[in-house]
C-alpha cells in the first residue's frame, strides 16, 4: 500500500476548506497538476457539503473523516460520516444541458453529486449499517488504468 | 471572500473576490438580495478575483439571476476568472449569464 493519510474534522461548513487543503496536498504528492488538484479539492468540497446538508442535515451534528491514499496508478479519497444512509438517487440530478428557457425550473439541486462524478474517475457510495456512509472517489494518476 | 459594492447610475457593480463555497455563499446571497430589495435590479458581478467557487456559489448566482429577472433586471458577469468559467461550464450554466471581458463592457451593456 502506498502513502496514506487521514484527517477528521467537525461537520461545519468552515471546516471543509481544511479538508480540501488536506486532500489537495495529497493530490500534489500524487503528482497531479494544478487543474487536477482543483478538481480533487472541488469534488471533496461537494462531498463534504452534501454530508452536512443532506446526511447530517445541519452543522455540528457529527464528524467527517477523510483519508487519501496514493497507489501506483490511482489517487483515492475516502470520506466517512456517521449519519444515516445517504442515497444519491434520492437527490434530483440536474438536467444536462439544463433547460435554460425556464430559469424558474432550473435544477441547481443535485449539482454536488453531479460534480463529483464529472471531476473524479470513479465515485461509489457505500453504507455500513450502524456506522455510516463511506464515499470513495478515485482519480487515475495515468490514463492507462481502467477502472472496473 | 470579500464583497465590495459600487452603485452606479443604472447598475450596481459588485466585486467578489476570494473563495466562494458553502461556508460563505449565504453572505453572497444576502449581499445580492439586499441590492435587489433596494430596487437595484441591474447587477454586474466582477468575478475576476474569485479563485474558487463551488456549486453553493453557483446557486447564489442563479438565485440572484432569478430574483433580478422577476423584477425586470439582470445579473451579468464581468471578467469571470478561469476557475469560475470552468465551474460554470461543468454545471452547464456557462451560457445562462451574459458575460463580458471587462467591467466597462458589462456595465455598458445595460
Amino acid at each position: 500500500m502506498g502513502l496514506r493519510k487521514e484527517l477528521s474534522v467537525p461537520g461545519h461548513y468552515d471546516q471543509i476548506r481544511r479538508l480540501c487543503a488536506f486532500v489537495g496536498e495529497g493530490a500534489r504528492e500524487a503528482g497531479f497538476d494544478d487543474d487536477a488538484v482543483f478538481q480533487v479539492e472541488l469534488a471533496c468540497d461537494e462531498a463534504c457539503t452534501n454530508i452536512i446538508e443532506h446526511t447530517y442535515e445541519g452543522e455540528g451534528v457529527g464528524e467527517i473523516q477523510v483519508t487519501w491514499q496514493i497507489n501506483t496508478d490511482l489517487f483515492t479519497v475516502i470520506i466517512r460520516d456517521y449519519g444515516p444512509r445517504f442515497d444519491p438517487s434520492g437527490i434530483p440530478s440536474p438536467a444536462v444541458p439544463p433547460d435554460l428557457e425556464d430559469i424558474e425550473e432550473l435544477p441547481v439541486g443535485g449539482l454536488g453529486v453531479f460534480f463529483m462524478r464529472r471531476l473524479m474517475d470513479k465515485v461509489t457510495f457505500d453504507y455500513h449499517q450502524g456506522k455510516g456512509n463511506v464515499l470513495t472517489m478515485v482519480k487515475r494518476r495515468t490514463q492507462d488504468e481502467e477502472l472496473p | 471572500m470579500e464583497i465590495s459594492i459600487t452603485p452606479m447610475r443604472r447598475v450596481d457593480l459588485i466585486a467578489v473576490s476570494g473563495r466562494v463555497d458553502s461556508s460563505n455563499s449565504s453572505e453572497l446571497d444576502d449581499a445580492l438580495q439586499s441590492r435587489l430589495d433596494e430596487g437595484r435590479t441591474n447587477l454586474v458581478l466582477d468575478l475576476s478575483d474569485v479563485h474558487y467557487i463551488s456549486s453553493s456559489g453557483l446557486r447564489s448566482l442563479v438565485a440572484a439571476l432569478r430574483a433580478s429577472k422577476k423584477k425586470g433586471g439582470d445579473v451579468r458577469l464581468a471578467r469571470p476568472s478561469e476557475r469560475v468559467q470552468e465551474v460554470l461550464g461543468l454545471a452547464g450554466l456557462d451560457t445562462l449569464f451574459e458575460s463580458y471581458d471587462d467591467v466597462t463592457a458589462a456595465v455598458g451593456s445595460y
